[in-house]
């Protein structure tokens, strides 16, 4: 495990963020470094979402710090965190499901031919890089003219993720991207996670299935209620842990999880 | 014996003159419902934009290319209202539209009456430069012995250049996008509401083209002119494969339902039956063709897990 030894792509500190009188995130610290798989764990109303939004620029911190490869960093939309190299995948919002493959794999970022009035849409240039940008991630698509509504849920995901990767991404959101998904198709999903970690990719992986998390991640990091449960390294904690600290009242298992501690 | 004059050269140029200036409109309206928006106020406009043109060449004694430039400025500017608005409130376009639509039609009226008080606009033909304007919007073209009014050409011109930038543009890419999933488009840096906006003052720039068109060809304009018309707009754009729900079309199938709307409004006459039996085939059309486009939207998600 790489875990101690470089500068995190992105670290965060003491992280804060209030809705009005809400607390919706308190004294958050992670750290996502190239080539891991940093996983976001909690249950609904844990601050996974609101964690999103801070990291992928929709929302600022109200409190702490964003550090982006040791120098403190703060978003004031999504533009500028996608021009620092962190790209966010949403769950259902990713795709156009009417538009054929490569058009939606260059959607916002079409690549040009010719100049002034005659500007155009490279559209064979786009289609040959969608072919090869999909192959390299060992995603087969029969033809990148169909449109993305007959893929898949999970196919949908893999695309999008070798998008944001094509796109230069260093650190990859993603948002619950298992979800609405059956065994086999999340089972997709978490091998494309884990070609963009070989790539060097740091990963962030948001969901609250600690049976897709332990297999694909290093390091967890787990909410509660908008504060921090503790973030664990792969090592330190077994899947059986992590599944009691997610599973049922998520406080009752902490406070098991401590009266454990004396016995072992 | 009917069919074979519909079939001959002049019988193609009499039914494309009703397609044409219909189908400059149809394919602006399509690249809009592909964005994923209606406008009301689409038929109007033409109106509104012939009686600019008339009232500021002959009450105004204005030279008319000044008329048809103030006209275009105009419809322009009322385009971007219409998409300004579509974006700023997030209010489905077909309400602010319907908004837009009324109040035209009452300045037209109200306008027309005050400058002329009649509710026509005549003698546009005595204006200055109206001998270069007839030339470019209202002029007839020898095609096999048959003379076809120019506005055939520019439709087909018009539909091979909407073409063009929805397949082959980024502007078209943002367009399906924008109408496909606005919230998604905008997620992967789409600008969205440029993108709306932009359609909008298109849809009014064929508005004041076929506007013109009209002004100059007739050399008078009525006041309610293009009242009722942004549903036949509405219903060629769907028969040629627009799904009403945005994000899916073209505008060679809006052509194609532009050209079944004149073939049909001129073929009934020819073969003797009543002009009501158009309105019912319109129908009819207008029903199969939404059953159509269902279909294509299911096939498009059909495996969505």
């Amino acid at each position: 495990m790489s875990a101690e030894r470089s500068t995190p792509l992105l670290e965060l500190r003491d992280l804060g963020k209030d809705y009005g009188s809400v607390i919706a995130l308190d004294g958050i610290s992670a750290a996502v470094r190239a080539g891991e798989v940093t996983c976001v764990l909690g249950d609904n109303g844990a601050g996974k979402s609101t964690l999103i939004k801070v990291l992928s620029g929709v929302h600022r911190a109200d409190r702490g710090e964003l550090l982006l490869d040791g120098a403190p960093v703060s978003f004031g939309a999504p533009r500028e965190a996608l021009d620092a190299g962190i790209a966010t995948v949403y769950q259902d919002l990713a795709m156009i499901p009417l538009m054929a493959i490569w058009r939606n794999f260059f959607l916002g970022a079409e690549p040009t031919r010719g100049w002034g009035p005659f500007r155009r849409f490279d559209a064979s240039t786009a289609k040959d890089v969608t072919r090869r940008e999909l192959a390299a991630m060992g995603i087969d698509i029969r033809d990148p003219d169909q449109p993305v509504g007959t893929l898949s849920g999970g196919e949908r995901q893999s695309v999008a993720i070798a998008r944001a990767v094509h796109f230069g991404a260093r650190v990859l959101i993603l948002d619950e991207p298992t979800s609405a998904l059956g065994v086999k198709q999340a089972g997709v999903v978490l091998r494309y996670v884990a070609q963009a970690r070989d790539r060097g990719v740091g990963v962030v992986l948001i969901t609250h299935n600690p049976h897709h998390a332990y297999p694909v991640g290093d390091r967890f990091l787990l909410l509660n209620r908008g504060r921090s449960l503790g973030e664990f390294a792969k090592g330190d904690i077994s899947r059986e842990e992590l599944t009691r600290l997610m599973a049922g009242g998520a406080e009752l298992d902490a406070l098991a999880h401590e009266l454990e501690r004396p016995a072992g | 014996m009917q069919s074979e004059t519909f079939r001959s050269p002049r019988g193609i140029a009499n039914w494309l003159d009703p397609a044409s200036t219909l189908g400059i409109m149809a394919v602006a309206v399509a690249l809009l419902m592909i964005g994923g928006h209606f406008d009301l106020s689409a038929g109007v406009l033409t109106g509104t934009t012939a009686l600019t043109v008339g009232i500021v060449a002959t009450e105004l004694g204005q030279n008319l290319w000044v008329a048809i430039a103030v006209s275009l400025v105009l419809a322009l500017l009322i385009g971007f209202v219409n998409g300004w608005l579509v974006t700023r409130t997030g209010l489905p376009s077909f309400i602010i539209t319907l908004g837009t639509f009324l109040m035209l039609q009452g300045l037209n009226l109200g306008l027309t009456k005050l400058f002329t008080n009649t509710v026509t606009v005549a003698g546009i033909d005595d204006a200055p430069g109206y001998a270069a304007a007839e030339w470019v919007f209202a002029s007839r073209v020898e095609i096999l012995g048959a003379e076809v009014r120019i506005a055939v050409l520019w439709w087909l011109l018009f539909t091979a250049l909407a073409t063009w930038v929805l397949l082959r543009t980024r502007f078209g890419n943002w367009v399906f996008a924008t109408g496909g999933d606005d919230v998604a488009a905008r997620n992967v840096g789409v600008p969205a509401r440029r993108t709306t906006i932009a359609l909008f003052m298109t849809t009014a720039a064929a508005a004041w083209f076929v506007g013109t068109t009209l002004a100059v060809r007739l050399t008078s304009v009525q006041a309610n002119t293009g009242i009722g018309q942004e549903l036949i707009y509405i219903v060629a754009a769907v028969i040629g494969g627009c799904l009403l729900t945005g994000g899916f079309g073209s505008a060679v199938g809006a052509s194609l339902g532009a050209l079944i709307f004149g073939m049909t409004q001129l073929g009934i006459p020819y073969l003797r039956w009543d002009a009501d039996w158009f309105y019912f085939f319109l129908g009819a059309m207008l029903l199969l063709a939404v059953l159509g486009n269902r279909l294509v939207r299911r096939y498009a998600e059909a495996a969505r897990r």
